[in-house]
């Protein structure tokens, strides 16, 4: 059967060989040829050698979250051959280097083998190695092209957009291709039963990741100053802040920097910094995964007690310790809501998308100085390392940065008294000043210690407790304060509920689609703050049961929404997918349905399935 | 304890430049021990700005935790104070000197917070050459916790409760130089006619200005046996030579013999005015200084007053290429970039 614009693709490289570059002009083909496309790096914790996987969905539907099964499977790694093999569906399609014989013991009766003496026609047409090794990758490419139906005029284009500036690499760039494709034209029947056909799905839309959209949106919102400790799979965020920072941040006339971005020995220092600058009323933020919010745990702490704020970009990996630093997973959850020794709640924001990531990390700045409190944008691997199909980025141009309630030397003029943890407005939100505003009036002594309303050392406890039960007012305010959910119904009117996050979200909606056609329909909301806000509490009052979906073990965010909306457990139902792949569609409903179909021989018609 | 200082003051109390009295530059009630070698650094620290004048909000006090850094409340209460956590001091100097290049930023750290848990900090603070006055109160013992040995104990000191150090000592000052500092000093609380000077020439140099102060614990270390002891200390110390710390605007009227001074010019100005008491001491000569140290250390003497600076040296504002203008006074009419250009960048994603 044909499945036009419906199916993955697989490559299977070895590390450092410059494949990523070739895999990249596959999808973006693919994306320039309207078609919907999603795909995602599975890469080692190495530099050079290990085996590295590049899967490309593509989805004529939409569908842009992970899929299991390969269609058709580009196996170049000799290292991961018999795993590669293994992968194809049954009927699928094996593309292989025939320079050198396919043992027997790697055939399968089953699937489609297709030879091509990648290295072979490299060796005739190329003299320089390193040449037959990266023309490699095109000769495949151009394989694909006449496999699949890609067009090769948009190819080309993304050739010569690529070399804009190294004009002499286009045309043997194009020869490469050529290689791979008379070849197929010569010895192969094409195209295949799975192919692409042009479409109009995408629009004006982009093709991005999210840690560049995130350092982007650093950039946009004002922060001068970024401190940071390389750690993967964060490291790109503060790299994409310096790229358009050098661009679009030097003063013209002195060639001099209006930003600053420090290496920090470790993430401490760097959380560090972050909290020195903001204090001193600079933007500043850093980015980090799993173990550096580990290290930087003591920092938050004082950051929320003695209300700095804080900017901070926590792209998770797979953990506990150093776990699976290539992999993905929603698994700091706890460990960031509640970051720090004592009683401390931070809030939390939960991009889906390359513009959500731009959108709140602009927006977690104007958040962490209106409530003068840490701010961490919770994205993952997933979304940070991998392209995304993403709405353009916009900025409105009419908006202010927030600064929060930060004093004048004027206002110190005319005020009776400062303290700086005075609730004057009554939200548990205080006014600061920022130092060397005024010679005699403002100033303060910052300190972790417990303090009173003029920020004294004091172990009073009725000073203590005025000072923790006024964060809890303003962790209250900071409801309002909270992007709302997304609902994808008008109103609720399922017994069933469902709720997801950050990037669970794809692989969610199609899951509620494909359950949809089977008769079982659910109301779903997409959760983007925490604290959460009153609608959030409401959806869940609606329902029945409720299904958390998400990437970690121990169902994190459901004992988040448990503990902080004292909900009764039994109400909540656990979907997860914690082995460091992205969560699939496909896992979501068969979780869902174990649910119900246990759930049925003991309840009395508990659940309504509406049968399609 | 917070206690809240009488504001009263003799009419005629002495002005400096700005027109501000001695008691504008000191702080609430100290809450430590009587006699703490700490106490006698933050009154020097509150002479030292009172004499140059400096504006006190136009300074900002830093510190970890312990002993030590609970003394930026008791100096300077018109300036901003920052009591961060353990060891972290130079991380929060680093972020508010980024934000705002225009103030003094002032670090007061102890052995414990430095050379312990902040050993890591201190180190790339200091490589960093960050521009900012870094001082120890140095009492070889952790005090808020009852008197353990710190790190800057030398082998062989006797603690209160009779133990002896058996572990090698980390020498902060020989640390600094081989970081790269470009201003290191010693000094003793007990002496103010030095340490005075010494912190006016720190403010004055525009880079990471480090300053061990050996200041005794007399409560849990001021016993017989500690090599941290005023006593032991008035008997080992030894002067490198005498400083004095000449503002821009005056002239250097202090006549010295020849070869027995130096004048070495600051980069606002001003001069140090050293007076050499051992004849072969350069204090621009790193690697010279760095075998002298060596060289004390193992003969018991404490070498004390400017051991090294570097006049030259670019802090890391000048090393990140960074605007004159604070980047924290930079608003939306300098940093709005508008949807033009994003649309340029959107297209490069297409």
């Amino acid at each position: 059967m044909t499945k036009i614009n419906d199916f993955v693709v697989r490559f299977a490289n070895v590390n450092g060989t410059g494949s990523a570059s070739a895999n990249n002009m596959f999808a973006k083909a693919i994306f320039r040829m309207g078609i919907p496309v999603s795909p995602k790096n599975i890469f080692p914790s190495n530099i050079q050698g290990l085996p590295t996987w590049y899967e490309v969905r593509v989805s004529e539907k939409g569908y842009l979250g992970r899929r299991e099964g390969v269609d058709l499977l580009v196996g170049v790694n000799p290292q991961s051959l018999t795993q590669d093999i293994a992968t194809v569906k049954t009927g699928g399609y094996f593309l292989y280097d025939n320079s050198k014989k396919l043992h027997k013991e790697f055939s399968r009766d089953d699937i489609h083998f297709i030879g091509v003496p990648m290295i072979e026609l490299c060796m005739q047409h190329y003299s320089d190695a390193r040449q037959r090794q990266l023309f490699k990758n095109m000769v495949y490419v151009g394989t694909l092209s006449v496999l699949l139906d890609i067009e090769m005029q948009v190819l080309v284009g993304i050739i010569e957009d690529e070399f804009q500036n190294k004009t002499k690499l286009i045309a043997p760039n194009v020869q490469a291709l050529e290689l791979g494709r008379n070849y197929v034209k010569e010895y192969y029947q094409y195209p295949l039963d799975i192919r692409l056909e042009r479409r109009d799905l995408i629009g004006n839309k982009i093709l991005v990741d999210g840690n560049t959209a995130c350092g982007l949106g650093a950039v946009y919102a004002g922060a001068t100053v970024a401190a940071w400790y390389p750690i993967t799979p964060s490291t790109s965020v503060v790299n994409a802040f310096e790229k358009y920072a050098k661009k679009l941040r030097v003063d013209k006339e002195s060639g001099q920097n209006k930003f600053a971005i420090v290496q920090a020995e470790d993430e401490l220092a760097a959380i560090g910094m972050v909290i020195g600058a903001n204090w001193n009323g600079a933007r500043a933020f850093t980015a980090t995964s799993g173990p550096g919010v580990s290290l930087m745990t003591e920092f938050l702490g004082l950051a929320y007690y003695a209300e700095i704020p804080t900017i901070l970009i926590n792209v998770q990996r797979g953990g506990p310790s150093t776990g699976m630093p290539t992999r993905t997973q929603q698994a700091d959850i706890l460990s960031t809501a509640y970051a720090s020794h004592g009683d401390t709640k931070q809030v939390l924001l939960f991009p889906s998308t390359p513009k959500e990531c731009f959108d709140m990390t602009a927006q977690a700045f104007d958040l962490a100085e209106q409530l003068q409190t840490p701010v961490v944008l919770m994205t993952d691997l997933d979304l940070g390392m991998n392209d995304h199909i993403s709405e353009p980025f916009s900025w409105d141009e009419s908006q202010i940065y927030q600064r929060g309630k930060v004093l004048t030397a004027n206002d110190l003029e005319n005020m009776a008294k400062f303290g700086r943890y005075l609730d004057v407005d009554d939200d548990g939100i205080c006014y600061r000043t920022i130092p060397g505003t005024h010679p005699t009036k403002g100033s303060y002594f910052t300190r972790g210690t417990s303090h009173d309303e003029f920020a004294r050392y004091t172990e009073d406890g009725g000073a203590y407790t005025r000072k923790a039960e006024r964060l809890l007012k303003k962790w209250h305010t900071a409801k309002t304060y909270m992007p709302k959910p997304l609902f994808y119904q008008e109103k609720s009117n399922q017994s069933l509920g469902v709720v997801f996050f950050g990037t669970t979200t794809y692989a969610a909606l199609e899951a509620i689609e494909l359950l949809e056609n089977q008769g079982v329909k659910l109301d779903a909301m997409r959760i983007l703050a925490f604290p959460f806000t009153d609608s959030v509490e409401e959806f869940i009052a609606q329902h029945e049961q409720v299904f958390v979906i998400e990437q970690n073990r121990d169902a994190q965010f459901r004992t988040l929404l448990i503990n902080e909306l004292e909900i009764n457990p039994k109400k909540l139902l656990k979907v997860l997918n914690y082995d460091g792949s992205p969560i699939t569609a496909d896992a979501i409903c068969q979780q869902i349905e174990n649910h119900l179909n246990h759930a049925k021989p003991q309840s009395n018609h508990q659940y309504v399935v509406h049968k399609a | 304890m917070s206690y809240i200082k009488p504001k009263f003051h003799h009419p005629q109390s002495p002005q400096n430049d700005l027109g501000y009295i001695k008691s504008d530059y000191e702080g609430a009630i100290s809450t430590l021990c009587a006699g703490c070698g700490h106490d006698s650094i933050s009154s020097a620290i509150a002479q030292a700005c009172f004499e140059m004048a400096i504006e006190p909000h136009k300074l900002a006090k830093l510190s970890g935790i312990g002993c030590s850094s609970k003394t930026p409340a008791y100096f300077l209460s018109n300036s901003h104070g920052f009591n961060s956590v353990h060891g972290r001091m130079p991380s929060i100097a680093t972020g508010a000197n980024l934000a705002n290049r225009d103030l003094i930023y002032f670090g007061v750290s102890g052995d414990g917070d430095t050379a312990s848990i902040g050993m890591g900090q201190f180190v790339h603070v200091a490589r960093r050459n960050l521009n900012m006055v870094y001082i120890v109160m140095n009492n070889g013992c952790y005090g808020l916790t009852k008197g353990q040995d710190s790190a800057t104990a030398d082998v062989g000191s006797v603690s209160k409760a009779g133990s002896k150090n058996m572990f090698q000592t980390v020498d902060l000052v020989s640390m600094a130089l081989e970081l790269g500092a470009s201003f290191v000093a010693r000094s003793f609380s007990g002496d103010k006619a030095q340490l005075i000077p010494l912190i006016k020439a720190a403010i004055s140099h525009p880079g990471f200005a480090f300053i061990d102060v050996i200041s005794p614990c007399v409560t849990f270390n001021n016993n017989v046996g500690s090599t941290k002891t005023y006593d032991y200390v008035r008997e080992h110390v030894k002067y490198t030579s005498t400083v004095d710390f000449v503002p821009e605007a005056e002239e250097i009227t202090v006549e010295y013999a020849e070869g027995e001074s130096k004048a070495v010019k600051l980069h606002d100005g001003s001069y140090l005015q050293l007076q050499k008491l051992a004849p072969d001491w350069n204090p621009q000569d790193r690697f010279a200084v760095y075998e002298k140290l060596h060289r004390a250390k193992q003969t018991g003497e404490i070498l004390t007053g400017l051991l090294y600076i570097d006049t030259e040296s670019q802090d890391l504002h000048q090393l990140l290429n960074t605007i004159k203008q604070p980047l924290n006074t930079l608003n939306e009419k300098d940093l709005y970039l508008g949807n033009e250009v994003l649309e340029r960048i959107n297209a490069g994603f297409r």
